[in-house]
């Protein structure tokens, strides 16, 4: 009889663990991550994907996004219904704001208790229901050594002894950030004068700056066309370790953090099968393999592990608790301070009026060489008809 | 002289032209850890291995793939029966139909983009559907395509005689097979340097389908989406297999039409 029921129970497990598995195999999860930002098979590493495939049965359908402001577009636009989204922390803030956020059941994310507690309930969460952290890190001034004293401090992008030879972000937030850090101010302030004088000194700087990029400045860096520029720390640590004339220094007035989260859209049908996907990257094996190809920093001391040891061990993506502790993270801006931020980011590019005054002079002078033509050929023409 | 100044600026065009491509197609082969666009530091294929590795630009390029076949047959099909109706119609109304064909072409591939999400999503709601995906893509596609399709086989129908059907008819010919015998085989040409064409746009058409995609992505938008890290250079190697692809479609049409166009001679 005992025999009879264990036999029974067994049974049981085994039919109810098959029904569960088909009903999963027919799940899709459409995931909208960064371009690059997870490891893909290439170069040896782990195929994440493939692999939370191959554990669960859950099909993923994975596309990629370029900023968080295509992100946000996509999901306010309708037409498109995702399940797990990578929002940056401003944008998390954002989007629950907005309600666009499902709660997550962290029953169903046993994984989240490897997450470092420094991270969990962060500003832009401040419940910490929404999102889990997925990537992080800092942004520093990367500098030539050989053409650049040894910099400790923002002030040094406003140095004009490297005029022409530095480089600067090209979006406001980012720009905004440094100079406010000079200014000494918060950054998420929401007082319109801080932000104009802000804008100011990024104006004082433009005749020292070369460009506004984003990603050439791999490129401007290496090739020494450029001396110095602020960036992420995960995206140009392949620079510091590919060339040995270019440092990473994080400026002692302090920093500002950024955070790519794992969160569910409201919309999402599938809100179990994506628990189950943020789940799996917050395993430390997966979390160690995905990140060691990705080159970001992961917010799990126990998936460092995993990570190739130069790595786990570098300041640039590790950097000492000072620094995290002194460092900000952006928040949301309400709506009529982030039109004014845009605005007044708009004028710095732009410049003043002494760069109308080229535009207007170069104008003129195809205006000149034109009319200089009209007049060559009437000329001409009155030359061959005499 | 004159001769030779000629040369040197047609020189200097096609070097604008084609120095971008020429230089992308270089950087491709070079072997270098940091990815780098400017310092060569030897030529290697790795870009390409890593390319075939890579599931992920595999899949989106499948995509890309099977929209523009399916587009371009669709829109083919559509278009050469949207031209045999239009040939046939009074001056007025004809005019009237070629401005309609040729506005999408004129318009801002923006406005068409953004106009057809707005349908799509619409239309995904009334019908309870959840997200725009694989059918609202091919749907835009066919939209912008069928004008070049239809561009392409007006000028064969109009050198056609037109009393060759109705002679085929009076032979006793039903007109189903009239049509496939006599009309079809005169207009070939224009037909598949329609559909070619319709399947080079749509492979490479971002705009549009940026705002129509949903959940399916197609290659330009996977590369678009790389900026925020660097481009790697895997993107290099696939432009450059992007390119030969197009280029030898290009060069398929132009042997086409000249062999037509040597054809008809001889047939005069």
């Amino acid at each position: 009889m005992k025999k009879f029921l264990l036999f029974a129970l067994c049974l049981c497990l085994l039919l109810g663990a098959g029904v569960t598995a088909s009903a999963e195999e027919k799940a899709t999860i459409n995931v909208y991550n960064w371009g690059e930002y997870i490891a893909n098979g290439t170069d040896g590493s782990m195929d994440i994907n493939a692999e939370f495939t191959r554990r669960t049965g859950i099909e993923v359908n994975y596309t990629t996004f370029d900023s968080n402001e295509s992100l946000y577009s996509k999901l306010a636009g309708g037409g498109a219904d995702y399940d797990v989204i990578v929002p940056s922390e401003y944008m998390v803030s954002k989007l629950l704001s907005e309600g666009r956020l499902a709660p997550l059941d962290f029953e169903n994310i046993p994984n989240f208790q490897y997450i470092d507690p420094q991270f969990k309930n962060p500003t832009y969460d401040p419940e910490g229901l929404y999102s889990v952290p997925y990537t992080w890190g800092i942004v520093g001034i990367f500098y030539n050594t050989d053409y650049v004293e040894e910099v400790t401090s923002w002030e040094a992008l406003w140095d004009d002894r490297y005029a022409g030879k530095i480089l600067m972000f090209d979006n406001p937030r980012d720009a905004f950030a440094i100079a406010q850090f000079r200014l000494g101010m918060d950054l998420n302030t929401q007082d319109p004068k801080d932000w104009e004088e802000a804008a100011e000194l990024l104006k004082q700087q433009k005749p020292l700056v070369q460009a506004y990029v984003m990603d050439q400045i791999f490129d401007k860096m290496e090739s020494g066309e450029a001396w110095m520029g602020p960036y992420y720390s995960g995206d140009a640590a392949i620079l510091v370790d590919n060339s040995d004339n270019i440092a990473f220094a994080v400026p002692e007035e302090g920093t500002n953090y950024f955070v790519d989260a794992l969160c569910i859209p409201a919309t999402s049908q599938h809100k179990r099968e994506a628990e189950a996907y943020i789940n799996f990257l917050c395993d430390p094996e997966i979390a160690g393999a995905n990140m060691d190809y990705v080159g970001y920093s992961t917010p799990e001391t126990a998936a460092k592990e995993y990570l190739s040891p130069e790595m786990a061990e570098s300041p640039l993506h590790y950097p000492s608790e000072e620094t995290v502790e002194k460092a900000q993270a952006f928040v949301n801006l309400p709506q009529d301070i982030s039109s004014q931020v845009d605005k007044l980011w708009a004028e710095v590019k732009m410049g003043g009026p002494g760069e109308s005054a080229v535009l207007i002079a170069i104008i003129l002078g195809f205006l000149m060489v034109y009319i200089a033509i009209i007049v060559y050929k009437r000329r001409k023409r009155k030359r061959e008809m005499e | 002289m004159k001769k030779a100044g000629g040369r040197i600026y047609t020189f200097l065009v096609f070097l604008f032209l084609y120095a971008p491509i020429l230089v992308l197609i270089v950087f491709s082969f070079n072997d270098t850890e940091t990815a780098s666009r400017t310092v060569w530091s030897g030529f290697s294929l790795r870009w390409y291995e890593k390319l075939f590795e890579d599931r992920l630009i595999l899949e989106a390029l499948r995509n890309t793939l099977l929209i523009a076949v399916l587009s371009a047959a669709a829109s083919t099909v559509l278009g050469t029966v949207a031209a045999i109706g239009i040939n046939s119609m009074k001056r007025l109304p004809q005019r009237i139909m070629m401005n309609i064909t040729n506005f999408p072409m004129v318009n801002p591939e923006i406005v068409t983009g953004v106009s057809l999400m707005l349908l799509f999503v619409f239309a995904v709601g009334l019908f309870g559907g959840r997200s725009l995906g694989m059918g609202s893509l091919i749907a835009a596609h066919i939209t912008f395509c069928l004008p070049y399709v239809i561009l392409s086989v007006l000028p064969k129908l109009r050198q056609m005689d037109p009393n060759l059907y109705e002679a085929a008819q009076d032979l006793g010919c039903p007109p189903v097979k009239a049509f496939f015998k006599v009309v079809l085989p005169e207009i070939m040409p224009g037909v598949v340097t329609g559909m070619i064409m319709a399947f080079t746009l749509s492979i490479d058409d971002f705009v549009i389908s940026y705002f129509t995609s949903g959940t399916t992505q197609t290659l330009p938008i996977y590369i678009y989406s790389m900026t925020r890290k660097r481009v790697s250079p895997e993107i290099n190697a696939l432009s450059t297999v992007l390119f030969a692809v197009v280029m030898a479609l290009l060069i398929v049409i132009n042997v086409r039409q000249g062999r037509a166009q040597r054809a008809q001679k001889e047939d005069a």
